[in-house]
């Protein structure tokens, strides 16, 4: 049979999970379940192993449910040896759904591995057996067995969804191409990305995924850039446009020449980097890791107490004692952490990066949720880093379009910043024909007839020199005087603008509850000043060179508690150094710069400064998951235990088993949550 | 040498680790990962040692966690 059976996500987007017997392998491509589009399918293969695990509980339930109603029907009881018949009838359903995790747990004894929930399992379910032995307590052989079959099915359960949300998180951020097309003998073919040569020509088809950097030769199209960037508008490419492999390519064919290898190119270093990132562990990873080293033989001892102590000391029955302690060894199985904490982390990671904010260790995610100061460099982070016109003062009754218009004449065979900046800003034609003379004057500016009108434009000490008297701005920035035939007309103000989403970036920040929020820049004092107005920062430093960042930086830590974090964000040129001092370094605007990707913790591949409370929205989120689990899970499990203390004696296997399993099956579906953040 | 493989299977976190941990004593290992999120294992050992290290690992990985295999 290899039909695959599709179910819906439902409405509130719970995750169901669909059993088919589609043993083909086949997969359906489907996006994460965090997308929206409710048209989402899920497709539930089991692995191998889990199918035999499966069909075993499946016959194990069948013989168990037969003896079952022997049992009920008196069967047993009139037979000579009723209880030793009855012990081999339920040690048959007991050995085939249960009997790996026998061998589990002797493995694990031979090994010097003994303390793992294998072994916790078979003595509670042994022991249920052994009561045999007692002959004041009731018999409990059903109950063993019913355990272990519980049991697996939760294992069952548990190995489903773990792999479920594991592989929808990989899934998720598995942006690899599979193939490029390559023209051989006029034909295209389909190779391997990893053995094409630089300089290769390739072709992109609509709705393929771009496999390698390169620059567009021919065709245009426009490109879906979210895997990359989480950026949903997508980007118009043409001839000349470079392409960063990853994209999807949305309408039109391309062609393209590649610029690099695979190995280097932007989405095998993308996918290095995020993979990496569940290596790098958080200190609540790493707790829960160091907490199941102790915890077991801890448990264990508490067990073997409970078992001795309780009758010896406080005159309990045997048999209620070793009852009470099986129950506490059972539910005491720490999986719901183990499993569900690392899992929270990696879908935060997941979730993260696909809003296109690489986070290079679930450390970093968590320093991230407790940062409460963030310094950010001014250029480039804050402020777009090109120049742009910001205002045109004509003299009065002088057309600003007018003055624009000379301006953008006399300045357009230069290639200065500025003068680009005048060129963008002005949206006429500029008729070239119409220009003669054109007088670069070195430090001053420039001189040029056009329409047969001297036009002199530049700075004060250019206006000085031809006599003119020139207008005082209050603007910030460079002032660029324009003279017509020895008459001033007016002046033109260029400035390095604010990003569009700067103002929101710092107003998010304050509202997720960064405390502090300090400028660092190496720009003048009165830009900065300007800059700091505009964005309400409370405290700036103008004028720093790198290593005044980094004292500034170090200052900032030294004011933080042990709880605060500081971030520092900046746009990964020359700001290596700060990013590695700092508790968090993000540098933005990264796709295509090794050195950010480097020195930075958490890496933004956009432009765009909001993403940062964004990336510590999802940081909080993660963190806060991975609490309720830690708080959920030893929370259930203590109560049980309480409760199975012998003097109480209200907890059953079935409730252990329910604290084990159930839980941590709970525990991986809030863990699941990461990923829609 | 440096490779990647993939793993198969089941391994849970602290699994892995006991794994990568026992890996890391072998003679003649640089450096090594067991990645349980993504299911990847990177072993990079001396080149002319490095058969013997990958069979001595996979051996590892059966010892502890049966359920796992890796696929070279």
């Amino acid at each position: 049979m290899t039909s695959v059976k599709r179910e819906r996500l439902s409405a509130n987007q719970a995750l169901w999970l669909v059993c088919t017997n589609s043993g083909s392998g086949r997969k359906i491509p489907y996006r994460a379940p965090l997308n929206t589009d409710p048209n989402v399918f899920i497709v539930m293969t089991l692995t191998k192993r889990q199918k035999s695990k499966r069909n075993r509980i499946l016959i194990a339930l069948a013989i168990f449910v037969v003896f079952e109603v022997l049992e009920v029907a008196g069967v047993f009881d009139r037979l000579p040896g009723g209880l030793w018949v009855e012990f081999v009838a339920f040690l048959i359903p007991y050995l085939i759904a249960g009997y790996d995790v026998l061998a589990k747990a002797w493995h694990g004894i031979t090994h010097k591995q003994p303390f793992d929930e294998n072994l916790l399992m078979s003595i509670a379910t042994i022991g249920a057996f052994a009561l045999v032995l007692f002959p004041d307590a009731e018999p409990h052989m059903a109950e063993g067995a019913a355990v272990m079959l519980f049991y697996q099915v939760g294992e069952l359960f548990e190995s489903y969804a773990v792999g479920k949300t594991r592989k929808s998180i990989a899934d998720m951020m598995d942006i690899a191409p599979e193939f490029a097309n390559v023209s051989q003998d006029g034909k295209l073919v389909q190779v391997d990305p990893s053995s094409v040569e630089l300089g290769t020509e390739i072709v992109v088809k609509p709705g393929e995924r771009v496999p390698l950097d390169g620059v567009v030769v021919a065709g245009t199209s426009q490109l879906d850039t979210s895997a990359l960037t989480g950026e949903a508008v997508p980007r118009v490419v043409e001839h000349g446009a470079h392409v960063a492999s990853g994209c999807v390519n949305m309408t039109g064919v391309l062609t393209l020449r590649t610029t690099k290898l695979f190995g280097e190119s932007t989405v095998q270093r993308i996918l290095e980097l995020v993979e990496n990132a569940s290596e790098k562990k958080a200190r609540t990873e790493n707790f829960i890791t160091r907490f199941a080293r102790y915890y077991t033989p801890i448990v264990v001892g508490l067990a073997l107490l409970i078992a001795l102590a309780s009758p010896l000391l406080l005159g309990q029955s045997w048999s209620s004692s070793v009852q009470a302690a099986l129950v506490f060894l059972v539910v005491s199985c720490p999986c719901a952490l183990v499993i569900s904490v690392p899992l929270s982390f990696f879908g935060g990671i997941g979730a993260a990066s696909r809003k296109g904010i690489l986070v290079k260790g679930s450390s970093y995610l968590e320093a991230l949720a407790q940062v409460d100061t963030v310094a950010f460099d001014k250029t480039g982070t804050l402020t777009s880093g090109t120049f742009n016109v910001v205002a045109v003062h004509p003299e009065t009754n002088v057309d600003p379009d007018l003055l624009l218009s000379y301006a953008a004449h006399a300045e357009s065979y230069s290639d200065h910043p500025i003068a680009l900046s005048v060129r963008a800003a002005y949206t006429g034609e500029i008729d070239t024909s119409q220009i003669a003379s054109v007088q670069e004057l070195s430090g001053a500016g420039v001189k040029a007839v056009v329409e047969g009108h001297t036009v002199l434009v530049g700075n004060d000490k250019l206006m000085q020199e031809a006599a003119l008297s020139a207008h005082e701005c209050h603007l910030v920035g460079t002032v660029l005087h324009v003279a017509l035939d020895g008459n001033y007309i007016g002046h033109i103000v260029i400035a390095d603008v604010l990003k569009d989403d700067a103002v929101e970036t710092i107003a998010s920040l304050r509202e997720v509850g960064v405390r502090r929020i300090v400028m660092l820049t190496g720009d003048r004092e009165e830009v900065a000043a300007a800059v700091a107005d505009d964005l309400h920062i409370d405290e700036y430093h103008a004028q720093c060179l790198p290593a005044d960042k980094v004292a500034q930086v170090e200052a900032l830590l030294a004011q933080e508690g042990e709880r605060s974090k500081v971030a520092f964000v900046g746009d990964g040129i020359n700001d290596a150094p700060v990013l590695m001092r700092a508790d968090v370094g993000i540098a933005m605007g990264a796709l295509g710069s090794d050195a950010a990707i480097e020195a930075a913790d958490v890496v933004l591949m956009d432009d765009k400064p909001a993403n940062i409370a964004r990336a510590m929205k999802i940081a909080r989120k993660t963190l806060r998951i991975v609490w309720q689990n830690i708080v959920f899970a030893i929370g259930v499990k203590v109560v049980i235990m309480i409760l199975a203390l012998p003097f109480i004696g209200i907890a059953t296997m079935w409730l252990a088993v329910f604290g084990d399993v159930g839980v941590a099956c709970l525990a991986i579906l809030n863990a699941m949550r990461t990923l829609r953040a | 040498m440096r490779k990647v493989m993939k793993l198969e299977g089941e391994i849970c976190a602290n699994c892995a680790a006991k794994v990568q941990a026992a890996i890391e004593k072998l003679p003649g290992v640089n450096d090594v990962s067991v990645n349980a999120m993504t299911y990847k294992f990177t072993l990079d050992a001396e080149e002319e040692r490095y058969n013997g290290i990958l069979e001595q690992s996979i051996k590892i990985f059966a010892d502890i966690e049966p359920d796992c295999d890796v696929i070279a």
